[in-house]
């Protein structure tokens, strides 16, 4: 009986230090695994600065004005003005449909004001 | 436990019979018993004593094992922490309110020479001189050989230039890494910015030191290594700059002015929007001051902090929020315009020889902008209260920025402030001040009276400043700018949709003989809020000797120059600030031609 507790428990330290060992080494291998990806990282970092910078030197105002100026023929860019902003309530509803439906059963002489009041609305 | 009898009967019988005594007997045996009893108590303390001894051994023993590793190991970094908040850059970036960048580092490198090294020091100096123009190869040459061991060549390489200092190939050239303050968007924000140089320079590092606008007032947050990955977010915005600074440089161009300025604030937190002086320079290679004879014509000169100018007109709404405050005058109150007019012997004229009549009315002496209107409420309110009030928006003071120049622009004016400073400054004139103190006090007035402090960082909470007028008279104030864009001298300033609200100022320059104004060389200033049923915004624009040729004959009133600049100004950032235009019957109209008055 104790000789048999004895070769477990030898067993069971030799065991242990194998897997001991084993880890230590794991560790060490992902800790120089870490050290070059923080490296990687740090490189990347600086790269990322460096793009960033030049991002915003690509798109300094300066440089986009000029591209709008050259490019004028095919985008036809233009300072924004005050009277293209508008609220919800001046966008023109599509008249064309609700005078489909109005004009199934009410006379012309009913729809002329509604006509009136919408920009360049024509009744063919 | 079988407890011994004291008197064990067995032996006080046998006692007894042999005549002894038996207490002797329980004597000993109660003294036997307390031994007894005594020695398990010490054994048992004893025991304890030992324990709490090990306790205390085996904690010191951690303790010290702990203490003399940690103070006989070299401290390293523990190199399996994640690695997220590694600092990334020695000095923080500079970005707009948006987080578009205006400042940032960029790695270069530095090239020096260790002579002892060198191969061929007469070759060396030669090829080191064709690459780079402003080097001269005798004079390298002489550094080289002059028996020092070490010699600066060069702050910052681009790598192209680094490339061809490699294919010199001497092994005695060293490039040292080092950051270096980049300002992509170049001139853009300059006078903001300001300029950085290098510091403490070693092989393999440079420290990067703020020398003029907001790097060198912000050098210690900029440097601080706790905040290097956190951006200084500005209140600046890049389009709204940008648009500013263009349609400003279009507008001193046509109007052939030598320089030009512009403010566009925030009403409610004093934040800086856009403050663009014309000309400008460029931060990544800001030349030296140059020490003329006017500060004012060098391009790093800041017109809009840094200068201090009579703003002429844009003074007198001062006067009259501080007659109204003072309950003195309402806006229909007649004010005497009557000429001849004399103050202290000295004769008091309206702009240009024009005459307005016996009275006008308070509303009519902004918009026609009378100075002989001005001068009697000036002088209604008296000097003393005039002086305390234009103290209090700050009028007087140097500008509150975080610039470094700002500390200098201290504002100037007559000493004991007699009749005639308080006549002239209710029209502007004996008192200079910076352009920013002129905002930030139309700023108080467009809010509703509350003083405002400048700010160019960006903020979420900002506090409210002490109340300088009534909200009545600030709105009051406000209703009497919006009519000198309707009605009087700057009618081109009526951009449709934005209210706009302003007042103009032309004041002529003193001579530079110090004695009397030239007539030819004026500042023209609109101060102007909009829009001005809600004020939201401040512009100041001002140009420096503006003259408008289109007409027959040359015109140099704010009304002609500053307004229209100021219009296209406004037209363009409206949109752009999300201003929703406001449309109303006026507004649609075309400008009229303004009151030819200032």
């Amino acid at each position: 009986m104790r000789a048999l507790l004895s070769t477990l428990s030898f067993i069971a330290v030799m065991a242990l230090a194998f897997w001991a060992y084993r880890e230590n080494y794991a560790t060490q291998t992902q800790l120089k695994e870490m050290a070059k990806v923080q490296d990687q990282i740090a490189a990347l970092r600086d790269e990322i600065a460096m793009q960033k910078a030049e991002w915003a030197y690509l798109n300094r105002p300066t440089r986009l004005r000029d591209l709008a100026a050259m490019n004028f023929d095919r985008l036809g860019l233009m300072p924004m003005a005050p009277l293209q902003l508008a609220s919800v309530a001046d966008v023109a509803q599509p008249v064309a449909q609700s005078l489909m439906m109005a004009g199934t059963d009410q006379s012309d002489g009913v729809l002329a004001p509604l006509l009136v009041g919408s920009e360049g609305a024509q009744i063919p | 436990m079988i407890r011994t009898p004291l008197r064990p009967l067995a032996r006080i019988l046998d006692a007894r019979a042999k005549g002894q005594n038996p207490d002797v007997i329980e004597k000993e045996n109660l003294a036997a018993r307390n031994d007894a009893l005594r020695d398990r108590s010490r054994a048992r303390a004893e025991k304890r004593l030992i324990l709490l001894a090990l306790c205390f051994f085996a904690s010191f023993t951690v303790i010290g094992t702990r203490m003399g590793s940690l103070a006989a190991s070299t401290p390293t970094e523990p190199r399996s922490a994640a690695g997220g908040s590694e600092i990334s850059a020695q000095r923080g970036d500079i970005v707009d309110r948006s987080g578009r960048i205006l400042a940032t580092n960029m790695l270069t490198y530095a090239l020096y020479a260790q002579p002892r090294d060198l191969v061929d020091p007469a070759h060396a100096a030669a090829a080191l001189a064709a690459i780079f123009p402003e080097m001269n190869a005798n004079d390298l040459l002489r550094r080289f050989t002059d028996g020092r061991s070490f010699v600066w060549v060069r702050k910052v390489l681009s790598p192209e230039q680094k490339q061809m200092v490699h294919e010199i190939g001497d092994p005695g050239l060293y490039f040292g890494q080092r950051e270096m303050r980049l300002y992509p968007n170049g001139n853009l924000a300059a006078h903001i910015l300001g300029g950085t140089a290098f510091g403490a320079e070693g092989v393999n590092s440079a420290q990067v030191i703020g020398t003029a606008g907001l790097e060198a007032a912000q050098q210690a947050r900029l440097s601080d290594p706790a905040q290097s990955s956190t951006p200084l977010t500005l209140s600046i915005d890049l389009t709204l700059q940008a648009t500013v600074e263009e349609v400003l440089s279009a507008g001193m161009t046509t109007l052939h002015a030598k320089g030009a300025a512009a403010i566009l604030m925030d009403v409610h937190s004093g934040e800086v929007l856009a403050m663009a002086s014309l000309p400008d320079f460029d931060p990544n290679d800001r030349g030296a001051v140059v020490a003329t004879h006017d500060q004012s014509d060098n391009p790093l000169f800041n017109r809009a902090v840094q200068g201090v100018y009579e703003l002429g007109s844009t003074f007198k709404i001062f006067a009259v929020a501080q007659a109204m405050d003072l309950g003195l005058v309402t806006p229909d109150t007649q004010i005497d315009t009557a000429q001849p007019f004399r103050v202290a012997g000295y004769p008091i004229n309206e702009f240009d020889g024009h005459n307005y009549g016996p009275t006008k009315s308070v509303s009519d002496v902004i918009a026609v902008s009378s100075n002989i209107g001005a001068a009697h409420i000036g002088l209604m309110i008296g000097g003393e209260r005039q002086k305390q009030f234009l103290t209090s928006l700050g009028l007087l003071d140097p500008p509150q920025i975080e610039l470094l120049e700002a500390h200098s622009a201290a504002a100037q004016f007559q000493a004991p402030w007699g009749e005639i400073a308080t006549v002239t400054a209710s029209y502007g004139h004996g008192v200079a001040t910076s352009l920013l103190n002129l905002a930030a006090a139309y700023a108080t007035i467009g809010n509703g009276g509350s003083k405002v402090t400048p700010t160019l960082l960006h903020s979420d909470h900002h506090t409210q400043g002490p109340r300088v007028i009534t909200e009545a008279t600030a709105r009051a104030c406000v209703t009497m700018m919006r009519r000198v864009v309707t009605d009087g001298t700057a009618t081109f300033a009526n951009v449709p949709g934005y209210q706009v609200a302003g007042k103009t100022g032309t004041a002529e320059k003193p001579k530079k003989t110090g004695r009397g104004y030239d007539k030819e060389k004026v500042i023209n200033t609109f101060a102007s809020v909009f829009p001005a049923s809600d004020p939201q915004y401040v512009l100041i624009v001002t140009l420096d000797e503006p003259v408008e040729m289109a007409g027959p004959k040359p015109l140099r009133t704010a009304g002609y120059t500053a307004v229209p600049v100021a219009a296209e100004i406004i037209r363009r950032i409206g949109p752009l600030v999300g201003l929703r235009p406001i449309i109303e019957d006026a507004a649609l109209t075309a400008p009229k031609q303004p009151v030819a008055q200032e």
